[in-house]
């Protein structure tokens, strides 16, 4: 297990390496200048040329991309080209907002989700199985930055229950958390009812209903736990929708976490930020997705014996 | 024995068909789907212009923020466009940032897929690899800083979209080539000479096709979907083109002010088109493959998947080990 585990955290490494190296392209096809975008477009050419000095900037390509990650290594991404701090700080002062309200809505997607979804398996073809299945259909149309709009019109303009921005006490959270989750709590409710289904239907679940077992604890003990597996799959892939739902909500809600921020640092050119940001949600999606698989391995013993 | 007539084969579109339309939910999908399309082409005809100015733009400054009325059904926006007049012909902008993504990711993710699958060893560690770094992203962030590199214009968002969306073709193709190419069918055409392109051509990809064409459905929507993100942060099309992620973001300025209804109806408008595309891939799945059941993979299905997986993850770290 241990040895498993350290095997895919040293697998991230290419894969890391992989992404810093499309984010450092996209920075170098990307039309304009960054000293124009320090200075401003009135800089004299002297200022511009000492800039280029000091950021690197004429040295050749692969020069330039081996400093980028030996210099990411150290967690130094530079400094913000628009406030002049460390893109660091910055970006691990906004961080634990984002994974705070990417976190919740996981927590709120799998409260909404799993019970819903063995209600629905449970109650197959019932009345209360087509409406949430419809629902679940309907909320996985819906574009969370909308649903955070009109949820902001209806709740935070009009009934004035929830504020409408901010970020902080509990009424803050809810609305966020309700826009970014509602979808995932759609996917995985359709997930865990057709996962119990298959459950429900298979040898065991008759054999256990035969030996004369309560049918709570069939459901519950029996088919829940064979039905969870995939379950947390399509959890843990949702997170990183998740996380990137989180860019768009945290615009709408003025939420300052690390999404609003390079939403704005995009528009400003604010290129190290933009780079430290993607860079950061990478690696802490591709950890929750270790996390995942290592979860597996105490879900499911078949799955514990393979991972040597 | 003139009664023994050979039975008819029927075509496999016709037996997939048969299937869907026993599907009332998909049927819906299809409708809203086709209504989209009519939009889309009658686009001059239900909001038209008034030879200055498209009906998309057509201003009208003292008209402006109306709420819905018998004139203007949807309402008008800032600049006093008619909202609905604008949703139809924002119709046009979705389907065709939809169709072009899909095919492009699809052609290229299909390739690689299929070529990873069937020749294994190098090639297929190589693209697996840089599929997994695409993977890394999350889409709608590989999204934006794609189109934030490219800048605004309908192309590049095509191209920013596109790119998140080449992993699941390519994931999809390969687990099923991997699955067919030991298959005795595709060893007897090989052992009367056919090559290796043929093999993928005429032998595996059709029997690859299912999944993709689900996915191809499903990610229509998601580039609907991620294309109207993008311009709701103002990263798609330049104004005044009429996108319905676009008319979101306008709508989040005056929103606070009380002005629903510039909110409420492009939104809406996304929200039908995905919803019409998720009931009709959900159709089409049950359609084309009776054994997997709407709602996700199977758990057989799934539980191959991991175990596909988890064995591509102990080879791939094997190599990186011997290295």
């Amino acid at each position: 297990m241990h040895k498993y585990i350290l095997r895919r955290l040293l697998m991230m490494i290419p894969v890391l390496i992989g992404v810093m190296f499309i984010i450092f392209v996209l920075d170098y096809i990307r039309p304009g200048c960054p000293s124009r975008v320090i200075l401003g477009e009135a800089a004299s050419p002297e200022a511009i040329a000492r800039v280029r000095e000091e950021l690197r900037l004429d040295d050749p390509f692969l020069i330039r991309f081996g400093s980028f990650v030996g210099n990411a290594l150290t967690l130094d991404f530079g400094r913000s080209w628009q406030t002049n701090r460390p893109v660091f700080q910055e970006i691990f002062a906004r961080f634990p907002n984002t994974m705070q309200l990417a976190g919740m809505s996981v927590i709120f997607a799998l409260l909404m989700g799993v019970p819903l979804g063995i209600l629905s398996a449970t109650k197959q073809y019932s009345i209360f199985d087509i409406i949430a299945n419809f629902t679940g259909l309907l909320a996985a149309a819906i574009p969370n930055f909308w649903l955070g709009m009109m949820m902001v019109i209806l709740f935070g303009v009009n009934l004035r229950i929830f504020p409408t921005s901010g970020w902080g006490t509990p009424m803050h959270w809810v609305m966020p958390v309700v826009a970014i989750g509602a979808s995932s709590a759609a996917i995985i409710m359709r997930m865990t009812r057709s996962s119990m289904l298959e459950c429900i239907r298979s040898d065991y679940i008759r054999t256990a209903r035969a030996k004369g077992q309560k049918e709570s604890v069939v459901i519950f003990k029996h088919a829940l736990r064979n039905a969870l597996i995939p379950v947390t799959t399509v959890a843990g892939l949702t997170f990183g929708a998740l996380l990137g739902g989180a860019v768009l909500t945290e615009t709408i809600f003025a939420i300052p976490g690390l999404g609003r921020f390079m939403v704005e640092a995009i528009s400003q050119m604010d290129q190290p930020l933009v780079q430290g940001g993607v860079l950061l949600i990478a690696i802490s999606f591709s950890l929750v997705n270790l996390l995942v698989d290592i979860l597996y391995a105490f879900i499911d013993p078949r799955i514990r014996s393979q991972y040597r | 024995m003139e009664n023994q007539k050979p039975k008819k084969k029927r075509s496999q579109f016709l037996e997939v068909w048969r299937r869907f339309k026993r599907n009332p939910i998909a049927l819906v999908g299809m409708g809203i789907i086709i209504l989209q399309i009519l939009l889309a082409v009658f686009a001059d005809v239900i909001a038209p212009g008034d030879g200055w100015s498209p009906g998309f733009n057509m201003q009208d400054w003292g008209n402006s923020r109306q709420f819905p009325s018998a004139e203007n059904w949807f309402g008008t926006d800032h600049l006093g466009r008619d909202v609905f007049n604008r949703i139809v012909h924002g119709s046009r902008i979705s389907l065709q940032v939809g169709a072009v993504v899909v095919s492009i990711s699809m052609i290229i993710g299909v390739t690689l897929g299929a070529v990873a699958g069937f020749f294994g060893g190098v090639a297929d560690n190589i693209i697996m690899r840089i599929i997994d770094i695409i993977l890394a992203v999350p889409n709608i962030l590989l999204a934006i800083a794609i189109s934030a590199a490219l800048g605004p214009s309908l192309v590049n968002v095509m191209i920013a979209v596109g790119v998140g969306a080449i992993p699941a073709y390519a994931r999809q193709v390969r687990a099923q080539v991997v699955s067919l190419r030991e298959q005795e069918f595709v060893e007897a055409a090989r052992s009367i000479g056919a090559s290796n392109f043929r093999l993928i051509r005429r032998h595996i990809m059709p029997n690859a096709m299912s999944p993709i064409i689900i996915e191809a459905t499903m990610g229509f929507a998601t580039a609907i979907a991620v294309a109207a993100a993008l311009s709701f942060i103002g990263l798609g099309l330049e104004p005044p083109t009429p996108e319905w992620g676009a008319m979101l973001s306008d709508g989040r300025r005056y929103m606070l002010a009380g002005y629903w209804h510039m909110t409420l109806f492009p939104g809406l408008a996304i929200a039908f088109v995905i919803f019409g595309i998720n009931m009709m891939g959900d159709g089409l799945r049950d359609a084309l493959d009776p054994k997997l059941r709407s709602g996700g993979m199977s758990k057989g299905r799934f539980e191959k998947l991991r175990r596909a997986q988890i064995a591509l993850t102990n080879k791939g770290a094997d190599t990186n080990v011997k290295k």
